[in-house]
């Protein structure tokens, strides 16, 4: 189990090597920076001067090069735009779109599995028969239509709960420890989960951000434990008396988990990279709200940064994935110990 | 005389369906002693399967029981509601089914899956159940109880599973064991051991057994006592040296003729001309009529008779005839 999570970290960081590449490489076709940062009064003598300075005159390689051997120290150069470190800029934005995507997530894996198993155990009810077909709206409404009427709905008309921006947030975190000496600055944290404005303001974001995933996440629990519960497993543990909710939960639902972790896996990952929407429709001061911003003033540095910060979080995302299999099904145990050692 | 655990009477089970109501079983009777194996035995299809989850109250829906009593030690239990149905579950019938390596739940250690099953029926603790759960492992004969008991059923053999699995169906001493066909999944080696667990365990407990099989094999083997079913009804019964050596149904004497047992040192099997009909194409009168080879114009017109002189036939084969011939 140890080999195979360390070869999976190697094969991690081939994988962002590459996203890296890919990254960098398309950035070289959206435009010319030194034509934004200068403006109209430039000589041929100040951009051949800009292009020195940011290293754009030296060949692709070379820049690949620096920008992956710097990005591994947590430095991902200059933002062109703004003009302070890009590690700062997604410092100060991460929080808010973490915090974000982690509620949305929630939200999703909460009520997706909940409604799934629901509407699976009363496969013929009245009840399953609407959430199943309100959650076709779901799957097929655009997240941003979705945004708009929900803040419209909420936000204009009842006016109960905030339409833009994260409320009240707090700066967690920024101690300094001193161990043995050394100094550890823990990093600050601004968080919006300490207030009830902060609270509030996550609401509609987060259901219209996770709301596609929890509707994907209930059609999967529900078909999987269709699945599941025709086995005969599911028979035998009725036929020893067990509670329902035993059978239910304890014996069908853990069964499901494999496929549902997968995907769920997945759309974790697609929640932190589609925040982009949401934060727009929100005013949300997250990263991807910084992407937009970066891709109108061809802020290459911050793009690299993000589309790295993105693939990172799904690696992550899949590493964990990989694992849960393990803690899941004891099959897969015994099979990678004879198999790999 | 043993008490009578189980007793079915006039079962019948529908299905409705969208042409026609089935019946997979139909008018069925038959009681089970203390300590008594009955076999029940029959083609696919024959209902009884059916049956024997009727009795439990498995039925998937719409199948369900249409008319009939199921009594289990003098009570009625076809009638009773969901929550008193599956107090009875596990704790006075237990069940084992035909495959080992899908009965139990992949996930869970065999030592949770039996305690689960004891905490949901006995009134006792955890460490109790746990000290229970070594002790009905070691009972059905797997070596070295106390450490499978953490073992995951992918770790067993399919005959081994198949121990766990009665331990599982014996572990809150039930009154009745139903088991459907559960040698059919399984080495023939492993199928004799099995089959003699059962009988060991059940005759020392005195538990009464529905042996579901089409085994004659398993039939000649274990059953004090064999049920013959035929597209649902019964087509005979009695204890197993008589329906095996004299069968009164001429369903069951070629049902007996196409089995190969090494005693009769037949060259050649015989077999039964066609095959059963579907629930929903019965033909009138008995339903065996159409393969019978001493079928009369009675036989067409009105259905068999119910179980006289231990046949379901209008013209039971007269054994003592058959001996003198």
């Amino acid at each position: 189990m140890l080999a195979y999570t360390i070869k999976r970290i190697l094969q991690s960081i081939v994988v962002l090597l590459v996203v890296g590449l890919v990254a960098f490489s398309m950035f070289q076709y959206v435009g010319d920076p030194v034509d934004n940062m200068l403006g109209q009064e430039r000589t041929q003598a100040d951009i051949e001067r800009v292009r020195a300075q940011l290293g754009l005159d030296q060949p692709f390689p070379v820049q690949y090069w620096k920008f992956i051997s710097n990005a591994a120290q947590g430095d991902f150069g200059i933002s062109y735009r703004q003009k302070r470190p890009v590690m700062d800029i997604l410092r100060s934005s991460a929080p808010a779109t973490l915090e974000l995507a982690f509620v949305s997530g929630l939200f999703a894996l909460i009520i997706g599995i909940t409604l799934g198993v629901i509407t699976a155990i009363r496969q013929n009810g009245f009840g399953s028969g609407i959430i199943m077909t309100l959650s076709l709206i779901g799957v097929s409404l655009p997240t941003f239509l979705i945004g708009i009427l929900l803040a419209h709905l909420f936000a204009v008309e009842l006016g109960i709960l905030p339409s833009k921006g994260r409320g009240e947030t707090v700066i967690i975190g920024g101690w300094v420890w001193s161990v043995f000496g050394t100094q550890i600055q823990f990093p600050s944290w601004r968080t919006g989960f300490l207030t009830e404005s902060g609270l509030r303001a996550l609401i509609l974001p987060s259901i219209t951000l996770g709301l596609y995933q929890m509707t994907l996440i209930m059609r999967l629990v529900r078909s999987e434990m269709l699945e599941v519960l025709r086995q005969d497993y599911i028979r035998f543990a009725r036929a020893r008396g067990l509670r329902e909710r035993a059978v239910n939960f304890r014996h069908a639902l853990k069964n499901t988990m494999v496929p549902v972790i997968t995907i769920a896996g997945l759309q974790l990952g697609s929640i932190i990279a589609f925040a982009i929407i949401t934060e727009t429709v929100f005013a949300w001061p997250g990263i991807g709200n910084q992407f937009i911003l970066a891709i109108r003033a061809v802020d290459i540095p911050m793009m690299a940064a993000y589309l790295m910060l993105v693939s990172v979080m799904f690696v992550i995302i899949n590493l964990i994935v990989d694992l849960l299999y393990f803690a899941i099904d004891p099959r897969l145990r015994v099979d990678r110990t004879a198999g790999g050692h | 005389m043993a008490e009578t655990v189980l007793s079915i009477h006039d079962l019948v089970v529908e299905i409705p369906t969208r042409r026609a109501v089935l019946r997979p079983v139909d008018n069925v009777s038959y009681d089970i002693k203390a300590g008594e194996i009955l076999g029940v035995v029959g083609e696919s299809g024959a209902g009884k399967s059916m049956a024997g989850n009727a009795v439990i109250g498995l039925l998937n829906r719409p199948a369900h029981i249409k008319s009939g009593q199921v009594l289990l030690n003098g009570t009625r239990i076809d009638n009773l509601p969901d929550e008193k149905m599956r107090k009875i579950r596990g704790k006075d019938i237990g069940m084992v089914f035909q495959d080992p390596l899908t009965s139990l739940n992949p996930l869970l250690r065999i030592g949770d899956q039996l305690t689960e099953t004891m905490l949901a029926h006995l009134d006792i603790t955890k460490s109790e159940a746990e000290d229970r759960a070594v002790a009905a492992l070691e009972e059905v004969g797997i070596p070295a109880a106390a450490e499978r008991i953490n073992s995951y059923p992918h770790e067993f053999s399919g005959g081994m599973r198949q121990r766990v699995v009665i331990a599982l169906a014996l572990c809150a001493e039930p009154s009745l064991i139903i088991a459907d066909e559960p040698t059919t999944a399984l080495d023939v080696s492993v199928q004799a051991q099995i089959i003699a667990l059962l009988k060991r365990l059940c005759r020392q407990r005195g538990t009464a057994v529905m042996l579901i099989t089409h085994d004659m094999g398993v039939i000649a083997e274990a059953c004090d006592r064999v049920a013959v079913m035929y597209a649902g009804r019964l087509a005979e019964i009695g204890t197993v040296r008589d329906v095996l050596t004299e069968p009164k149904h001429p369903y069951t004497e070629g049902l007996m003729a196409s089995t190969p047992l090494a005693s009769k040192g037949q060259k050649r099997l015989r077999q039964i001309p066609g095959s059963m009909p579907r629930l929903g194409a019965l033909p009138t009168g008995c339903a065996f009529h159409p393969r019978c080879p001493k079928a009369q114009d009675a036989c067409r017109m009105d259905p068999a008779p119910t179980l006289e002189n231990g046949a379901a036939c209008w013209f039971p084969i007269d054994t003592d005839q058959k001996v003198s011939a």
